[in-house]
């Protein structure tokens, strides 16, 4: 137990190295690999190492990348928003009306669908939302409808549906973590300073709840953008999103430095809108602070 | 006749020392050259604010903690590279550290699965241990369903099982509410009394340290600032700093006239030429502020106009009163206390209400009966 | 007012979380081939002739082996991270643990291509092996998640009272912290016991020619006639699951109870 700084280090690393050198090897490694691919060239079933950035030139020429990475972002920033929108009311229900006591078991319903299986469940929206689903044969016996709807099922709708269904529970916790951790009597000063109840939530609750929204809306969004399961069942393999595109990339056309190229071009984008939202609302924050 | 304890303990050997004792947390200096020694059956304290390392030297004392450079001796045998766990001390952690998951008896009996007897003897030295701290038939209850007070006592009897040389106390206190710290302060006492073991205390509250040490360590930012007696640390201050973090202490400013061959003389407003006893005068004076004369409130009294008094006498307006129960505060004004031009505070005079003295009032007159034995000057 | 109006959404919401799990027993049951209503009558024939399938059992088997495995190398993985993480300082420590949170946050899709590129460009064969290292990978961060808290609502000084009471580093570990982790350690098992077992694109990337339960769901989506079947397994797989998380979560409260700490929060 000496715990002269060295002596906490050395035991530090040596505690954390397996955990690390996994993530190292399995995780890091294969990323690099895939940098690394998207500035070779392809040749036939082979891979010419030869620098190059012929294959970012030919993603980012390429009118059907602009469309499907325009389509993901499209999709991820709609499933964000409606996530977002409806589970900002629950997770204000959960934090301001329900008692301590039952909290736990309010969070832990909440959780236990996102951890049944994902196929499972996006395979149910498909038979839901079918021509011949749950719901068209739903209301058809009950005389409402005479032809199926079909605005349900293989479009940007449907696809809308399932992933805001599956990734409610993302966007709940970190907006009821942020309420949870406002101080109750501010609200209470609010009022006492003569401001509606609608007033202190627009001025003094939302403000304080915007790192939970912020924090809920990357955490949707990221994953979305990289669905692959959600396009290929729910969109019929008509509406491909940019997983669908990397995927056939690599392995129907083995084009490997091409596919490496999507994904790290995919990968940057995502990743530079998530810095531009975070700082905006770093921004927005500051202001009104 | 028996030796006095205060005897025995000069006379007993070291169990204890620290010599030259530094400790780094990177370039944080947090043992600046602990020179110390602990007698064999002394309850010792080590005292002062947060982060002053007491902590840090018990948990080095402990084996908890390397040190940079220096030597710490228990029982004359040199700790370097001695783990915890082979060190002949146990110790009672702030937050008691009883483990949530073992009963009463198996948290008391921890320390002796190593232990080559019996597990009737074990059970039995366990039981013995839970009598000691007045637990005695408490060895089936699960641990987390004790008062503070009753951990308190699980962690005793769990370290003092072993039978160490040295039993280090982290605030063992600090968690249980006044009643109850004062009860076990006074257990605390008997317990070490009984068991002869060397207890090394670290608190932050000068009246407990005051209540229960033989010796107490005021210590300043890893050094040690004072070392002495509850009663030589409480009525002569190694410093301003120590008097202040120890009770209350009037502080006036004072010119020095000249050495006599019993002390020092000082000119004190209000006072008079006084001749501060060689025993009362301190050098350390960190501070800079020029001479200094200190004294507690209850070195100096109120006393009614004309009673005979040994002490001297000086005569004073009351400016303030503040009652407390037991206790009136008075602030004073002495005459003659606005010397060297600048305007010197009230005194403060804390007074036993006894039956048949009445609680003075603001703007009344005080004969202010003092002696030079209870000043001290820092200089 | 404004609270019931809130409250009535809140349920309404949960509706919608549920609707799509309530309807899988419904049609499992239910004996027509088409999921459609009026539903037909009660039969188990989908369970039957689910459980005769051959290749099914074998995707069940192997589901179980990757799931164990994989729940086991995860939680080893993370009480190391956790321990460092929530017992010790040391430079870097904030970069090392964001590497190995990032599958948390990284789409699989990324992490299963990437992965099955080095595997292939290295001629390794695709099987459940190699299914495993990827959901170890992704089942790592959850592990130390729970596994954080977990150490991280315990006194430092239990551990070193051990330690002062005589035992050795190791023996303190054994003693002391790892009981009192213990429910914490269960609950990571079953919680990545879980995700494993439910994962679908790195099972589907990596597994080769083995099938595991979700690819071979996956692979009967095609055939219209399959889909009673597909609800009967998937009722199977929603139960369990179900069952498990609730495991989970009743050790990782006992695990709070314990130590005393407070018990806010779910599983994320």
């Amino acid at each position: 137990m000496a715990s002269g700084n060295r002596s906490q280090a050395v035991q530090g690393y040596s505690l954390i190295a397996p955990p690390f050198g996994y993530a190292l090897l399995v995780l890091m490694a294969p990323l690099l690999t895939i940098l690394a691919y998207s500035f070779f060239k392809d040749g036939y079933l082979t891979i010419i190492r030869e620098f190059t950035l012929e294959n970012y030139v030919a993603v980012w020429g390429d009118p059907i990348f602009h469309k499907i990475m325009l389509r993901s972002l499209g999709v991820a920033a709609l499933v964000t928003l409606v996530t977002v929108g409806l589970a900002f009311p629950v997770a204000y229900f959960l934090s301001f009306a329900v008692s301590p006591q039952r909290k736990g078991m309010w969070l832990f319903l909440i959780t236990i669908p996102f951890w049944t299986s994902y196929l499972v469940r996006v395979f149910l929206w498909k038979v839901i939302l079918g021509y011949n689903g749950v719901i068209n044969s739903g209301l058809k016996s009950l005389g409402i409808i005479e032809e199926p709807l079909t605005f349900i099922l293989y479009n940007v709708n449907s696809i809308v549906i399932t992933l805001a269904h599956a990734y409610a529970p993302f966007a709940i916790l970190p907006i009821f973590i942020a309420l949870e951790k406002i101080d109750r009597s501010l609200l209470e000063a609010g009022r006492d300073l003569g401001e509606s109840r609608a007033m202190t939530f627009w001025r003094v609750t939302l403000p304080l709840a915007m790192p939970g929204v912020v924090a809920a809306s990357l955490i949707v969004f990221i994953p979305t953008i990289g669905d692959y399961v959600t396009p290929t069942l729910i969109g019929g393999g008509k509406i491909p999103m940019i997983a669908n595109m990397i995927q056939a990339q690599m392995l129907d056309l083995d084009n490997r430095p091409m596919g490496s190229a999507l994904a790290v071009t995919a990968m940057l984008i995502v990743a530079i809108l998530s810095l531009i939202f975070v700082a905006l609302n770093r921004r927005f924050l500051k202001v009104r602070q | 006749m028996t030796p006095s304890r205060y005897d025995r303990l000069e006379a007993a050997k070291p169990m204890i020392e620290c010599r030259e004792v530094h400790k780094y947390y990177g370039d944080y200096h947090a043992l600046r050259g602990i020179d110390l020694t602990i007698r064999a059956g002394e309850f010792f304290s080590l005292l002062g604010p947060s982060g002053c390392g007491k902590t840090t030297l018990l948990r080095t004392i402990a084996g908890f903690e390397d040190i940079t450079s220096g030597v710490v001796l228990i029982d004359n045998k040199d700790m370097a590279g001695v783990a915890a766990n082979h060190r002949p001390t146990n110790m009672v952690f702030q937050s008691y550290a009883i483990f949530p998951h073992l009963t009463v008896a198996e948290n008391v009996g921890f320390g002796l699965r190593r232990d080559p007897r019996s597990r009737a003897e074990k059970a039995a030295a366990v039981e013995e241990a839970l009598a000691m701290v007045g637990l005695k038939g408490y060895g089936a209850r699960a641990s987390h369903a004790l008062s503070g007070g009753q951990r308190q006592r699980v962690a005793l009897a769990r370290a003092l099982i072993l039978k160490p040389k040295v039993l280090l106390l982290d605030e063992p206190l600090s968690a249980l509410d006044r009643k109850m710290r004062e009860q076990m302060q006074v257990e605390l006492i008997k317990l070490q009394r009984q068991v002869g073991i060397t207890f090394v205390l670290v608190t932050h509250d000068q009246e407990e340290a005051l209540v229960m040490s033989d010796r107490i360590a005021v210590m300043f930012e890893g050094q040690i600032a004072q070392l002495d007696g509850p009663e030589a640390l409480y009525a002569r201050p190694a410093s301003r700093r120590v008097a202040d973090f120890i009770g209350v202490m009037n502080f006036l400013p004072t010119r020095i006239i000249g050495d006599t061959p019993n002390g020092v003389e000082v000119d004190l407003p209000g006072f008079g030429r006084v001749e501060i006893p060689a025993a009362n005068i301190s050098r350390a004076n960190p501070d800079d502020e020029g001479p200094t004369v200190g004294f507690r409130p209850e070195a100096v009294s109120i006393v009614s106009t004309g009673a005979p008094t040994q002490s001297r006498v000086t005569e004073g307006t009351i400016d303030e009163v503040v009652y407390y129960g037991d206790m009136t505060y008075y602030d004073v004004r002495l005459d003659g206390s606005d010397g060297f031009g600048a305007k010197v505070r009230p005194i403060r005079i804390a007074m036993r209400n006894v039956f048949g003295r009445e609680v003075q009032e603001v703007g009344a007159r005080a004969n202010v009966s003092w002696s030079p034995g209870s000043l001290v000057l820092f200089r | 007012m404004k609270g019931r109006g809130l409250h009535v959404y809140a349920l309404c919401y949960l509706l919608f979380l549920y609707a799509p799990i309530l309807l899988l027993p419904i049609f499992a049951f239910n004996n027509g081939t088409v999921i459609s209503f009026p539903l037909k009558g009660f039969t188990t024939q989908w369970f039957v002739q689910a459980f005769e399938n051959a290749t099914l059992r074998r995707a069940v088997m192997n589901s179980l082996i990757i799931a164990v495995s994989s729940s086991v190398f995860a939680t080893c993985l993370g009480i190391f991270a956790a321990r460092a993480s929530t017992r010790f300082e040391f430079p870097g420590k904030g970069p090392m643990m964001g590497l190995i949170m990032l599958p948390l946050v990284l789409p699989e899709i990324i992490v299963s291509i990437s992965l099955l590129v080095v595997l292939l460009s290295m001629g390794i064969t695709l099987n459940i092996f190699t299914v495993i290292i990827g959901h170890t990978l992704i089942c790592m961060p959850y592990a130390t998640v729970i596994l954080t808290t977990a150490f991280n609502s315990l006194d430092r000084s239990l551990e070193e009272a051990a330690y002062d009471l005589g035992e050795t580093k190791w023996s303190a570990f054994r003693l002391v912290i790892l009981p009192l982790v213990m429910p914490g350690v269960i609950s990571s098992l079953l919680m990545s016991f879980t995700i494993s077992l439910d994962e679908f694109i790195i099972a589907f990337f990596l597994a080769g020619n083995e099938p595991t339960l979700p690819t071979y769901i996956f692979s009967q989506l095609r055939f219209p006639k399959q889909t009673p079947t597909i609800m009967a397994l998937g009722t199977v797989l929603v139960v369990m699951s179900i069952i498990l998380l609730t495991f989970a979560e009743y050790f990782r409260r006992r695990g709070n109870a314990r130590t005393g700490a407070n018990n806010t929060g779910g599983f994320l």
